[in-house]
């Protein structure tokens, strides 16, 4: 177990590093919400999701789907570590002609499954797959990440009415907790109340998960639901800009375009986790 | 002589028969409502293959969402529910999670534009077909009779994409024989003649029919085309028509923006400029009435049609 978990740790620093290395690289982006979904990639990518990237379409994988396709990047880097496409293709990010465009795109890049970027799609996409496996009585497991601020969308809520009227537990959906949408916090904006209580009246089970412990993340969603559990929500309580001080402090860091200030200060970050 | 004379069946009962053969012979088959399952006969089926048609309750969004999320896992989902829900509603869906990234879904949008009738004016798209044509991967279709609506359904099973079929769901005046064959984005040469031709679609192709033999009776030979594919629309038949008849009415049930109309003068300006009139709604909503009522209200009568034909003689 303990192995498995510092694999994943190990996982989440290089999808840090790469995908601050992409942004950086670029000189502009989505830092904050791509640094809050790291440790939950690793775990996804490193210890629980089915998935051959040498065979994208391979039948049997387990999906993924990035409703909150803002944190596109931090997917790519996670894809590119796993082999999905060349690690060097990450520094085309956003460039004229790229296979990696700032949202996700599944015609245009390996590995993705389901084209998002328009908030509150995704999550339905990601019942529409869980729902084909279970029709086809297949094993398939599909993860959906929607972002805090993405479920002010009342799409989110007919999804997950649907997700728990027909009992889709083999989808997993986390939410990425990290109290902040572009504008401002949620508590200025659009108040989420308690999430839990919220996912718990919908007819989920709900669990709270700090964003960055890998072992509780992997805990929660390594086994497979049983016939007649219900759908779980895992809330991940996360920081935007998670992994990265100088963005954790930062007031507004959804989209940065790099000052020379913030730039060295970045860079920096990139050397301390390449020491770790 | 054209007779009008409804279909026996009705649309509606053309799409539910074909959903009970096609889920059977198919197991990809998913037929998808919002809580509209009775309006288009579908309760049946879903008594027939209660997994396999699934009334997702009144979520549009989101069952265009599902719907893309079926077609990713390898399904072939039908969706179904009225014009104005599947279309204004729901629009940007359509475009990120369906056509963007071409997505294998099938709308079947009922109710179409006065056909709404007693639903009225808040139920009634006369902009649905604008819509959708502005999708760069759509192939946007108005079925015109019962034996196009069952000849397109089971064309749509194999045929992968993005398909937006618009239809009535109560009997269709009747124009073709059980045999005749449909080819998408190929338009139907209903009557040849060499004075002016009418291009119409859905409801709006009996009407016409009906305004031919009348101008017929004056002396005025018109041909009569029915453009059920909008797009892809049948570039060559139109420049044709242009012509050999040099005057164009089109006729359609519809905002005359942005459907039929707007359609058939983008490919005439471009390839032979011919005057056209342009039968449809002038920028007006709907409201509650009959059909007969409401054909008279919008002006989408054959009278209507011939009064456009006759200010160009």
């Amino acid at each position: 177990m303990s192995e498995i978990i510092a694999k994943i740790d190990e996982l989440a620093r290089q999808i840090r590093i790469a995908t601050l290395k992409q942004l950086n690289h670029l000189g502009f982006g989505h830092y904050g919400g791509s640094m809050s979904v790291v440790e939950t990639l690793a775990v996804l990518y490193g210890g629980v999701m089915k998935y051959n990237s040498h065979d994208p379409q391979w039948v049997e994988r387990d999906y993924f789907v990035m409703s909150k396709g803002h944190a596109g990047p931090a997917l790519y880097s996670t894809l590119a570590l796993k082999g999905f496409f060349p690690k060097e293709d990450l520094m085309t990010l956003n460039q004229n002609g790229t296979k990696l465009p700032s949202h996700p795109d599944r015609l245009r890049t390996k590995g993705v499954d389901a084209t998002t970027g328009s908030l509150g799609q995704g999550i339905s996409i990601a019942s529409g797959i869980a729902l084909a496996h279970k029709l086809s009585n297949r094993d398939n497991r599909v993860f959906c990440v929607v972002g805090d601020g993405e479920l002010n969308e009342g799409q989110c809520w007919e999804a997950f009415q649907f997700i728990a009227h027909h009992n889709l537990n083999n989808l997993v959906v986390f939410v990425d907790y990290n109290k902040k949408q572009l504008d401002g916090t949620l508590d200025e904006i659009i108040m989420p109340f308690n999430l839990n209580d919220k996912f718990k009246a919908f007819g989920f089970d709900a669990i709270t998960v700090k964003g960055d412990d890998t072992k509780a993340i992997y805990n929660a969603v390594k086994t497979v639901r049983k016939h007649d559990e219900r759908p779980l929500v895992v809330v991940l309580d996360s920081i935007k800009g998670q992994g990265v001080a100088y963005l954790e402090n930062m007031q507004s860091n959804h989209h940065l375009r790099l000052t020379p200030e913030a730039k060295i200060e970045l860079e920096k970050a990139i050397t301390l986790l390449e020491g770790k | 002589m054209f007779i009008v004379e409804n279909d026996p069946i009705e649309m509606r009962k053309v799409y539910s028969t074909f959903m009970n053969e096609f889920i059977a012979k198919d197991d990809k088959i998913i037929g998808l409502e919002a809580d509209l399952m009775s309006s288009m006969s579908m309760d049946s089926v879903h008594e027939n293959h209660p997994n396999r048609v699934i009334n997702c309750g009144i979520m549009e969004a989101n069952i265009i969402g599902l719907a893309a999320g079926l077609s990713i896992a390898g399904k072939i989902p039908f969706f179904h529910t009225f014009t104005a829900f599947a279309s204004r509603r729901c629009f940007d869906q359509l475009f990120m999670s369906i056509d963007y990234q071409k997505n294998n879904v099938k709308v079947i949008a009922s109710d179409a534009g006065i056909t709404a009738g007693h639903n009225g004016g808040t139920h009634m798209s006369f902009e649905d077909m604008g819509i959708v044509r502005g999708l760069a991967h759509a192939t946007v279709l108005e079925v015109t009779d019962a034996t196009m609506f069952r000849a397109i359904l089971e064309q749509l099973v194999e045929l992968k994409g993005f398909y937006w079929v618009r239809t009535m769901r109560k009997n269709a005046v009747k124009i073709y024989q059980s045999d005749e064959h449909f080819s998408i984005g190929k338009a139907k040469i209903l009557r040849e003649g060499k004075d002016i031709t009418l291009i119409a679609n859905g409801i709006m192709v009996a009407e016409a029919m009906v305004a031919a033999d009348r101008l017929a009776a004056q002396g005025i030979d018109a041909s009569v085309i029915d453009m059920f594919t909008l797009k892809p629309i049948d570039r060559g038949t139109i420049v044709k028509y242009a012509k050999l008849t040099g005057k164009i009415v089109t006729c359609e049930n519809h905002n005359i923006h942005n459907g039929l109309g707007s359609a058939v003068a983008e490919v005439l300006v471009e390839e032979y400029p011919v005057p056209m009139r342009f039968i449809g709604v002038k920028d007006r909503y709907g409201q509650v009435g009959t059909l007969d009522f409401l054909k008279q209200e919008y002006q989408l009568t054959a009278d209507d049609i011939i009064n456009a034909v006759k200010s160009f003689f």
